[in-house]
């Protein structure tokens, strides 16, 4: 019974948090968008104090049942470990516990955290090891399903799906949850949950808590007749039966032992015996760059007629297209929000919500050594758009703090930039004036170009960068190509104009 | 007199048909029964006769023009192997035998059409047929500034028949005097570098059969073409008429004219006139949800379109009425209207200038999908955004502000569909306002301006969810 339930309020909480990443349209946000909040180490980075004492409490009372029904990447790792168990029953057994490794893999969590190096609590911490993995294969998949929906819908003159642009945001955040993916998922077929009772530092912290947990599974040993088959179902590889003791900083609550007993010598119940604590081993890694997987359906330009209009003819078909290519940017553009670079290297775990998120084509995890995983905004596919503060909206570890619509319009995320060399008026001798026309700051005017007393000649932008926040939409509609003639520059702290 | 003895035969077995259904299979085995059959099977859409097209006489010539021409700017089109937009040819053969074999005898093409694919396409379905059977009229389409010199044009000219495969043209026009640059534009194309004068020896020497022109844009360049009718002798005028543009094409846009106008001056001169344009690139058969009930109401079994062509057909000094038929439905309809054409009546033609008036109120954008404009520099696809507004503004999808009933509908119908018609990089935001198309447009239509303004309609969506 209490295995049902636990198993219930499991796929109900995965499915709720991976609604998060792949639904593009926002609507799961506005509904489930607390599933994120509730995860712990967010929750810790946001300083999110409710949060934090609630889960505790939680595991203080009902052991880690937060890593059995909340956090989703060990509701990921049962999934694994219920099909090896399909393939070959009763394939777990006791281990004695890794203390000394799950220690030192959460003091160097801690460590590098307070130090502010990113990438390891990023690669660490479970919760935004699945949102890569969802983001990276999760998404794409819902992503594709809905747009053959969508042509469905197109074909039946209906509006009830739209197509949505599937495009890699980075190689090698791909490539890490790949990897991920890959080893979590082999270590759960072979041994449950590895990962989570060695180096998960969420499951350490928890695991300690737990040991002092009010009800927990106990073993009564008038009854136990040391079969030892609740050892070879427990995942947590927790139950010493020829000793009958349990190990609490492992269990993982998931009640699968005390169905298996066919004496009823387990339950759940109040705490009467002591244990002690053990653990297995198990490597996480990161891996390097993945290989591209999925095209970017995205713009797709139907085989465009390679005419270009120097040959302004009469019924010449589409002129061709280039890609715009990222310009180089001395600093790089954080969401509004994010209030700097600083601020967002110190509270990021890359969990990719706002990447999954973001509806413009803007957010990709970066690149930068500093800034591994993390969000970082370029215009190539689309600009920020002043309605939407999705990012900020999602960001479960305050990374990207909320912020209204009207607020938005007044952060400095950067400034634009005018690149003479491209600017088509003076390239192509035509008027223009797109970036100016798509200002939402009103930071372009146009401006007559050359010397003075030259008021009807060609006119370019001249940027206001005290007005400019950075959004980038004369980037993105600048018809200059594969580089705009005017881009932004990203702002190392973000201030109110 | 066939057509009216068709009438009345139809109207006698209509009457017939009803006591036929009670009698059973009385009438079995005689041709009237299988017609109302027929008519009881499939409404308006039974079989076309072959023997019943409308024809018209070239007053000089005396040859019968059919009332139906076919138009080939709009060509089906696909991909071949290489990935490649081409003419669907084999469509476009039997299309023209269907024309054919209905009685349509005019083709009308032009070197530009079609991405400059027209032409062989054409000449290609064509020359399958005997050369008597049919009219082939093409035009001089020097658009470019490359094509003004006399060599440039005279070389596109000599062209023409090689991709036709013929040895005479038996129409041939001046392409859309007065688009462009007016006067300028008709005088470097046509005067300096001689060329008029060179066709109209072509003409003596019996290569051109019929020399005319096609006008959009510039009246000065229709007036002035007309004032030297004595000198060049003009043997047909090919103008936009419709019941649209009759009396309100100056309503529409300042800087066009009225098909009233064209068609009087080209009557008073006796001088026959091809009709371009009868649907409006088919906005007269896309018509608002209630003028469409309008014109259902008169005629449940017609098609909307069939009042089109009826009213372009029912002029008296009318040629040919064109149609670019892209399928096989809009052949058959058009030949259902024409075979044979019934006149509109007085009081049908008021009817349609009322629905006209009432048409006008839409803020429609006069574009009738011609792709002149084409291609943009900057690759928007001009007729794809303005065919897309079209659509919402007749399907009631152009909100007139946030507070309004079905806003949220219309927001949804309009972004959702602006992106499945219009690739996001080929949408009106990009647009630079260069202002290149305009003055390829054969209907003066401001297209920077009209693309910004559904850009600004557009953002305005966007930010108000």
């Amino acid at each position: 019974m209490l295995k049902r339930i636990r198993q219930v309020v499991a796929v109900v909480s995965i499915v709720l948090v991976t609604l998060l990443f792949v639904d593009f349209t926002g609507t799961a946000l506005g509904l489930f968008g607390w599933m994120a909040k509730i995860q712990f180490l967010p929750a810790v980075l946001a300083l999110n104090v409710g949060v934090v004492v609630a889960l505790v409490v939680l595991t203080l009372i009902f052991g880690r049942l937060y890593c059995s029904v909340i956090c989703p990447l060990g509701i990921m790792q049962d999934g694994f470990g219920f099909l090896g168990k399909k393939s070959r029953k009763n394939r777990y057994s006791y281990s004695a516990p890794k203390n000394v490794l799950r220690y030192t893999v959460l003091v160097i969590f801690v460590a590098t955290l307070v130090a502010g190096v990113s990438l390891i609590p990023a690669l660490l911490a479970p919760y935004s090891a699945y949102g890569r993995i969802a983001q990276s294969f999760l998404a794409p998949a819902w992503g594709w399903a809905n747009n053959l929906l969508a042509r469905w819908a197109e074909a039946h003159d209906s509006f009830a799906f739209y197509r949505t642009d599937l495009w890699m945001r980075g190689a090698l955040t791909f490539g890490v949850a790949a990897a991920t993916l890959v080893i979590l998922a082999v270590l759960a077929w072979r041994n449950g949950r590895t990962y989570c009772n060695t180096i998960c530092p969420v499951g350490t912290v928890l695991g300690f808590l737990s040991r002092f947990s009010l009800l927990r599974p106990v073993i009564d040993t008038s009854k136990c007749n040391s079969c030892g088959l609740c050892a070879r179902n427990c995942k947590g590889a927790c139950i010493d039966s020829r000793e009958h003791r349990i190990d609490y900083s492992r269990c993982v609550a998931c009640f699968d032992c005390i169905g298996k007993c066919h004496k009823g010598a387990i339950s759940y119940g109040l705490r009467r015996a002591k244990a002690e604590a053990s653990a297995a081993p198990g490597p996480q890694a990161a891996a390097d760059s993945g290989r591209r997987m999925f095209m970017g359906v995205a713009a797709t330009f139907a085989a465009a007629a390679t005419l270009r209009a120097e040959e302004k003819t009469v019924d010449g078909g589409l002129a061709a297209i280039e890609d715009k290519k990222v310009p180089a940017r001395k600093r790089r553009i954080v969401p509004a929000g994010a209030q700097g670079h600083r601020h967002l290297a110190q509270h990021c775990t890359a969990c990719q919500l706002c990447v999954a998120v973001c509806p413009n084509g803007v957010l990709r995890p970066s690149t930068g050594a500093d800034s591994l995983m993390q969000p970082v905004a370029s215009y190539e596919r689309g600009y920020c758009r002043p309605e939407c503060t999705r990012c900020s909206e999602v960001c479960p570890t305050g990374a990207i703090r909320p912020v209204t619509v009207e607020e938005k319009s007044s952060i400095q995320t950067g400034h634009a930039v005018w690149v003479k060399d491209n600017c088509i008026v003076l390239t192509d001798g035509v008027a223009c004036g797109n970036c100016a026309r798509h200002c939402p700051a009103g930071a372009i005017t146009m401006v007559a170009y050359g010397p003075e007393g030259n008021e009807d000649g060609p006119k370019v932008p001249a940027v206001n960068t005290e007005r400019c926040i950075g959004c980038g939409a004369c980037e993105n509609l600048c018809p200059a190509r594969p580089f705009s003639a005017i881009y932004v520059e990203g702002h190392e702290n973000h201030r109110i104009i | 007199m066939s057509m009216k003895k068709n009438i009345d035969r139809r109207e006698f077995l209509k009457r017939l048909g009803i006591g036929a259904g009670v009698a059973g299979l009385a009438l079995s085995g005689c041709k009237g029964a299988s017609d109302t059959i027929d008519k009881r099977t499939k409404g308006g859409e039974g079989e076309i006769p072959t023997d019943s097209m409308t024809y018209r006489k070239n007053p000089r010539t005396g040859e019968d023009v059919s009332i139906l021409g076919y138009g080939c700017m709009r060509w089906p089109m696909t991909t071949n192997e290489s990935g490649e937009e081409v003419i669907d040819q084999e469509m476009v053969n039997r299309l023209v035998d269907t024309a054919l074999a209905h009685g349509v005898n005019y083709f009308d093409t032009s070197p530009a059409y079609c991405r400059g694919l027209s032409e062989r396409a054409t000449g290609i379905a064509l020359a399958r047929h005997p050369r008597n059977s049919y009219f082939i009229a093409t035009k001089l389409s020097n658009f470019a500034p490359q094509t003004w010199s006399r060599e440039a044009s005279v070389e596109m000219y000599r062209n023409s028949f090689k991709e036709l495969q013929t040895d005479h043209i038996d129409y041939l026009l001046l392409h859309a005097i007065g688009v462009g640059n007016g006067m300028a534009d008709f005088e470097a194309r046509y005067i300096d570098n001689g060329l008029l004068d060179f066709l109209v020896a072509e003409r003596e020497a019996g290569r051109i059969h019929n020399l005319g022109f096609s006008y959009h844009g510039d009246i000065d360049v229709f007036d002035r073409a007309l004032a030297e009718h004595d000198k060049y002798k003009w043997d047909f005028v090919q103008i936009q008429l419709n019941y649209l543009d009759w009396g309100h094409a100056h309503v529409l846009n300042p800087g066009n004219t009225d098909s009233e106008y064209l068609y009087r001056e080209l009557e008073k001169r006796g001088i026959p006139a091809v009709i371009m344009e009868p649907l409006l690139g088919g906005r007269l058969a896309n018509v608002p949800d209630h003028i469409a009930g309008r014109l259902k109401q008169r005629e449940p079994e017609k098609s909307v379109a069939s009042w089109a062509f009826r009213y372009a057909g029912s002029m008296p000094g009318v040629l040919t009425v064109l149609s670019g038929m892209t399928y096989m439905e809009h052949l058959e309809d058009n030949l259902r209207t024409y075979c044979p054409l019934v006149p509109l009546t007085e009081e049908e033609t008021e009817f349609l200038h009322e629905t006209a008036g009432l048409m006008a109120q839409y803020p429609t954008i006069s574009c009738n999908y011609c792709n002149y404009c084409m291609p943009c520099p900057y690759g928007i696809d001009i007729p794809a955004i303005l065919t897309h507004y079209n659509k919402c503004v007749n399907h009631g999808y152009v909100a007139e502000g946030s507070q309004s009933e079905n806003y949220a509908e219309a927001r949804r119908a309009f972004l959702i569909g602006y992106d499945r018609s219009v690739p996001k990089l080929r949408q009106a935001s990009h647009c630079t306002g260069c202002g290149q198309c305009s003055p390829h447009c054969p209907q003066s239509i401001d297209i920077p301006g009209e693309l910004q303004r559904i850009d600004r309609y557009v953002e305005g969506l966007k930010r108000n969810a």
